[in-house]
């Protein structure tokens, strides 16, 4: 078991945080994980990703060439990271977001219109939960559960009671895969 | 304390204080600024000292003058700071003073970027500041190798009262992995009946001091100082062998990016290529052995690093001529990926059959 996985995306849109959760989660379930963020002179609004390896094995390099899946927040990213991702990976994209389309057939391409459900469940915060809920039904990298348990230790006491409304939003994303969307 | 995920800018500063650190000097540069930064919080909390100076030369000195009142102490720093600490570095060694001094290298010369690299090696391990000299130097390549160096960083500069480096770039710095912190072992380390606490009236005046106006009286203390060296190298060598048993070629390479050579290898032997690795962990002293036990069984060594090719100068001279030593580097903040370096020994592997 080996996944690469590139977030990418505006600075300030959650990358980093999106990415720590899946790191958090897979040592919680004991196992090997590795985080490294672009670190450029980078802002909000600038461009900012993360690679992100869960594994069954100690890690190598953690520095991602060619992801088995790419998790796009903006256009730019889109048109970064489609390419690259691994024959057989998959790429995820918040079409809420990014208006462009994938041509590669020889990957997964899953759409999520993210931003619109987390508006439609009133806080526009939750959009990368549902990615990432829907990433985590399609790939089983960690399961939703550890996610959770990552995120109470992360949020601050004064931010615990955004848990369920976090916990709604993974399984809406996960609806959109089970779906077929 | 279990696992905790943390990055790796944050585990040199942790295990520093958990290596009985106390007190800390620093300047903020990218990209190891969060490691001051943990040291502004964490030092309070444990009856220690942080203090930011107004430039890297004012925080080599008060390291300086810290080390010599015998406590633990440590400055850090990226690339263009540690230059400016140089001077300072060479009067510690002169006052024979230790402490221990961080670097996260980033692409170079000058200013540079603020990207990864590894063009402060020659730097690092030749002497850096004038005089003839060398400093004990770390290159861990995991966060949870930090963990372990870093108090064998603090040991050493205690045992032998010498600057001990500890070397790494930034995606060490920036990078989390999961580490975990073990419980301390007690050390048997000499007394430092030498540190200018005062004497209350009970022996001599103690003095720290580089300054020799004597020639002969400078050569004596250069060849205890040389002595030293010959101690130490004997002493403190670490080195990790990857792979090397059945080898045909063996890369060498060290801190992060002995782990992209170590998923290049994993590509290679899946394509039918036996490649290993030789890891010096202590730059210097530099790992001569392992180079001696592979160098009349390999085909040839390939070194990697994030520089133009430094510690291959170290790698030719401990292979001696006896087999082939190439060279493939990337400078300037870029990171090599584990294909490019696949394809440099696919090319030598399929050029010399």
């Amino acid at each position: 078991m080996l996944h690469e996985i590139l977030i990418a995306g505006f600075g300030g849109q959650g990358v980093m945080s999106m990415g720590q959760l899946l790191a958090y989660a897979g040592m919680i379930e004991n196992k090997q994980v590795s985080w490294l963020p672009s670190y450029g002179p980078e802002q909000r609004g600038g461009t900012a990703n993360v690679s992100v390896i869960v594994s069954d094995k100690p890690i190598g390099s953690p520095v991602i060439s060619r992801p088995s899946a790419a998790i796009v927040l903006n256009n730019p990213s889109f048109e970064k990271y489609e390419p690259l991702v691994m024959p057989g990976g998959v790429l995820i994209s918040n079409s809420s977001l990014i208006d462009r389309k994938s041509r590669r057939t020889d990957i997964t391409v899953i759409e999520v219109p993210a931003s619109e459900i987390a508006n439609q469940m009133g806080d526009p915060k939750v959009a990368n939960s549902v990615i990432l809920g829907a990433f985590l039904e399609f790939s089983k990298v960690v399961s939703p559960e550890a996610v959770i348990e990552s995120l109470k230790k992360v949020l601050s006491s004064k931010n615990q009671h955004l848990i369920p409304l976090n916990q709604a939003a993974l399984e809406k994303g996960a609806e959109i895969v089970l779906q077929g969307v | 304390m279990g696992k905790v995920l943390m990055k790796g800018n944050e585990v040199i500063a942790e295990a520093a204080v958990q290596a009985d650190c106390k007190y800390f000097f620093g300047y903020p540069i990218t990209p190891q600024s969060e490691l001051v930064a943990y040291m502004a919080r964490r030092l309070p909390e444990v009856g220690g000292l942080f203090l930011q100076a107004e430039s890297e030369v004012a925080a080599i000195n008060m390291v300086y003058g810290a080390a010599s009142a015998g406590v633990r102490v440590m400055t850090s720093s990226s690339s263009p700071g540690i230059s400016l600490k140089q001077e300072g570095i060479s009067y510690l060694v002169g006052a024979e003073l230790p402490a221990v001094i961080v670097n996260v290298m980033r692409g170079g010369p000058g200013l540079g970027s603020i990207q990864p690299g590894q063009a402060d090696y020659f730097q690092a391990t030749k002497g850096g500041g004038h005089g003839d000299y060398r400093i004990p130097v770390l290159a861990p390549s995991s966060l949870q190798e930090i963990v372990d160096l870093m108090q064998a960083a603090f040991d050493m500069a205690d045992r032998y009262r010498t600057p001990v480096l500890l070397l790494g770039d930034g995606m060490l710095g920036q990078m989390m992995e999961p580490v975990e912190f073990p419980e301390k072992q007690d050390l048997d380390l000499p007394a430092k009946d030498w540190a200018t606490t005062g004497t209350r009236g009970d022996g001599e005046r103690k003095i720290t001091n580089s300054l020799r106006l004597d020639p002969a009286d400078l050569e004596v203390h250069n060849n205890h100082l040389q002595q030293k060296y010959a101690t130490i190298t004997k002493n403190e060598v670490r080195y990790e062998m990857y792979l090397t048993d059945d080898a045909d070629y063996i890369f060498v390479a060290y801190g992060t990016v002995a782990r992209i050579v170590k998923s290049a290898i994993q590509k290679a032997r899946e394509k039918g290529i036996k490649a290993g690795l030789i890891r010096p962990i202590t730059l210097w002293p530099f790992p001569e052995l392992p180079f001696l036990e592979t160098r009349d069984r390999v085909k040839a060594y390939l070194t990697v690093e994030m520089s133009a090719g430094q510690m291959v100068e170290d790698v030719r001279l401990a292979v001696n001529g006896r087999k082939p030593v190439h060279f493939y580097g990337r400078t300037g903040g870029m990171v090599p990926d584990s294909d490019e370096i696949l394809a440099q020994l696919t090319q030598l592997a399929g050029g010399e059959q």
